[in-house]
């Protein structure tokens, strides 16, 4: 009781910034939040991470004499790509859970109480993922360097590799922002799996599209995945075992479009999905 | 007792101030039928005060709060939180309001430290504010020594003060808590009480929702009994008490068979008022006008006939024959909003029996 009446008046500062200053101001805070969630359990990357990695081991070592990589090359070259897109598209798993265990625990009410700017709650969850989503490629890259995976296509390609990866990541923010509204429990969004891990596999992950039959292979081939796992390939200077069909032609350009056109979808519906939290 | 900055203007004669408010909602599916959580829904607090806000599940008083602190908006009425609209300004509500829920709104993977302060920052304190007053909070919510463990790790209790001093990081003007001590043991509930109860020492108006209605009636000063979306009582505990009626005295018979005499000489101090007799738990009571003689009557009148009584006794009305009276089913009661029709989650020889003297 002494503390309220020493303190009477503990009232927000700076109602002289303007609105966008909070709106950056806030996203910072929130993105610090989820940090220090990693800072406290640095090992949750590890086990995010133990996916990939695990896949890698498998599909390299244990499927690796019998793939073929159409075109020639070396298959565990042109895994390693595969793996970097997966895991970014994978990624979205992450936002829908740490969005639904925000919304069930009550965490987003209570920011929704509160007079920050309503944004910062997907901004900052946002910049946070694209942090760790970062940190987990360069986790990758270096168990990738271990195995013996090379980059040769020189460091400004190899950055626009990673660059295209994260851009990947960002588009799939919004997806995991919208699933995580929509679905009830984290265990609901658990089972997203089911769904999420036979979409990555159609793809040019693990195999070349040309090597499926047909129409699977026109599925995998267009699928946003497959654009982004292509273009890195090229930019990497690793085996890219295109089939020569237009997409996988234009996979640096499709590699761009796919995330633009995902998030010009899926950043209005979760915007849309949080107003209807008020309805 | 010092004014908080934000009520110098001009104090407002209300701190929470409810219209006739009307909040809809569709069920899912075409055609859906269309369910009115709040229909011209009314509550005037008063500020200092803690007020209490009840009804059974489904009623809309977990609606209420969250329309009033403004995570939904409402469809028709009026809405005022420290004199402020909620429809028009909810930015400016925010900063005045303080908000714990049902469920802990507190961020497991954060020590309760990081906790206050990422909520201190996000109220605009600036780093160093933050920082201060999360260890001021800590102090005074008795989470000193937990404060740098995980809140994963907190009691129910300990993790209900966090949700707390959360919710007051502004020292709000008016703080809503909605069932603040749900699935808390005694102590648990004890320690939300004093935080509770040194809060509005402090200024702050507390807009209280409970299922516990000895909860109400200790830290409450005023209630309102919500049911379908509705107020349909509006008063102090005691004057609440007093509508159900006065005293009832209440005879317990050792054997069943005796039941009907007990009633007779029940009837005799009952003033023509309806007797009523429960088999199951082998009960009889009825209201009384004077208590003492009623209670001396019935004693002597059981002893002349040689009748055997396993207990005798005068009972003051409770908030909870209050709550059977007014709505027709016990605080705990589910529900369903969609046809009202009431079930019988209460222990049915109770419900039955008041819902009886509601009659009478």
């Amino acid at each position: 009781m002494t503390t309220l009446e020493k303190n009477p008046a503990v009232t927000g500062g700076g109602r002289d910034h303007g609105l966008a200053y909070w709106a950056v101001s806030d996203c910072w805070n929130i993105t610090r939040r989820t940090l220090t969630h990693y800072q406290r359990h640095p090992s949750a990357i590890v086990w995010q991470l133990g996916f990939p990695i695990l896949s890698v081991l498998l599909y390299g070592y244990i499927f690796g004499s019998a793939m073929k990589v159409p075109g020639g090359g070396d298959y565990r070259e042109f895994l390693m790509p595969g793996m970097f897109a997966m895991t970014m598209a994978m990624g979205f798993m992450n936002t829908a859970v740490a969005v639904v265990t925000d919304a069930g625990q009550g965490v987003v009410d209570r920011f929704r109480s509160m007079p920050m700017a309503p944004s910062a709650f997907a901004s900052g969850r946002g910049v946070a993922d694209l942090v760790v989503a970062a940190a987990e490629l360069t986790i990758l890259a270096v168990t990738a360097l271990l195995i013996g995976w090379r980059a040769g296509g020189g460091v400004m390609p190899a950055l626009g590799a990673f660059g295209l990866l994260l851009l990947l990541r960002f588009s799939l923010i919004w997806v995991g922002v919208w699933l995580g509204l929509l679905v009830p429990t984290p265990e609901a969004a658990g089972g997203l799996y089911a769904v999420a891990f036979p979409l990555t596999m159609i793809s040019s992950t693990f195999v070349a599209p040309s090597l499926m039959p047909g129409w699977l292979g026109t599925v995998a081939a267009w699928n946003p995945l497959s654009s982004t796992a292509t273009a890195t390939r090229e930019l990497f200077g690793n085996p890219v075992a295109g089939g020569g069909t237009w997409v996988e032609e234009h996979a640096l350009l499709m590699a761009v479009v796919w995330p633009v056109v995902i998030t010009l979808v899926f950043l209005p519906l979760a915007v849309r999905r949080f107003r209807l939290l008020s309805r | 007792m010092s004014t908080p900055m934000s009520m110098s203007e001009t104090r407002p004669r209300y701190a929470v101030l409810a219209e006739g408010l009307v909040k809809r909602y569709r069920a899912r599916g075409r055609g859906g039928v269309e369910k009115r959580a709040l229909d011209g829904f009314d509550l005037a607090v008063r500020p200092g005060t803690v007020h209490g806000l009840l009804g059974p599940n489904g009623a809309g008083k977990t609606t209420a709060v969250r329309v009033l602190a403004t995570l939904l908006r409402y469809d028709g009425g009026r809405a005022e939180v420290a004199g402020i609209d909620v429809g028009r300004e909810p930015r400016r509500v925010r900063s005045r309001i303080g908000l714990a829920g049902q469920y802990a709104a507190v961020d497991e993977g954060l020590t309760g430290r990081q906790n206050l302060e990422m909520f201190g920052r996000l109220f605009h304190l600036g780093n160093r504010g933050a920082r201060q007053r999360a260890g001021e909070l800590l102090e005074r919510f008795g989470l000193v020594e937990a404060a740098d463990r995980s809140a994963k790790e907190y009691s129910g209790g300990m993790r209900r003060r966090l949700d707390l001093a959360s919710s007051m990081i502004l020292s709000p003007d008016v703080l809503f808590l909605d069932e603040p001590t749900t699935g808390l043991d005694p102590r648990g509930r004890g320690e939300v009480w004093d935080a509770i109860r040194a809060l509005v020492a402090g200024g702050t108006t507390v807009l209280l929702t409970t299922q516990y209605l000895d909860e109400a009636d200790k830290l409450a000063s005023h209630i309102t009994v919500i049911d379908r979306g509705r107020a349909i009582a509006d008063d102090t505990p005691d004057a609440l008490k007093n509508r159900v009626g006065g005293d009832r005295i209440e005879v317990v018979a050792a054997d069943p068979g005796d039941l009907a005499a007990v009633a007779r000489a029940v009837e005799r101090v009952a003033g023509g008022g309806l007797v009523l007799t429960d088999d199951t738990t082998r009960r009889v009571h009825a209201q009384v006008a004077d208590r003492v003689a009623a209670l001396t009557e019935v004693a002597r009148s059981l002893q002349d006939d040689r009748i055997a009584v396993e207990d005798i006794g005068l009972r003051r009305p409770s908030l909870d024959d209050v709550f059977l009276r007014l709505t027709g089913h016990g605080a705990g009661a589910d529900r369903t909003p969609a046809d009202g029709t009431p079930t019988d989650g209460t222990p049915a020889g109770d419900t039955q029996v008041v819902r009886e003297g509601a009659a009478a």
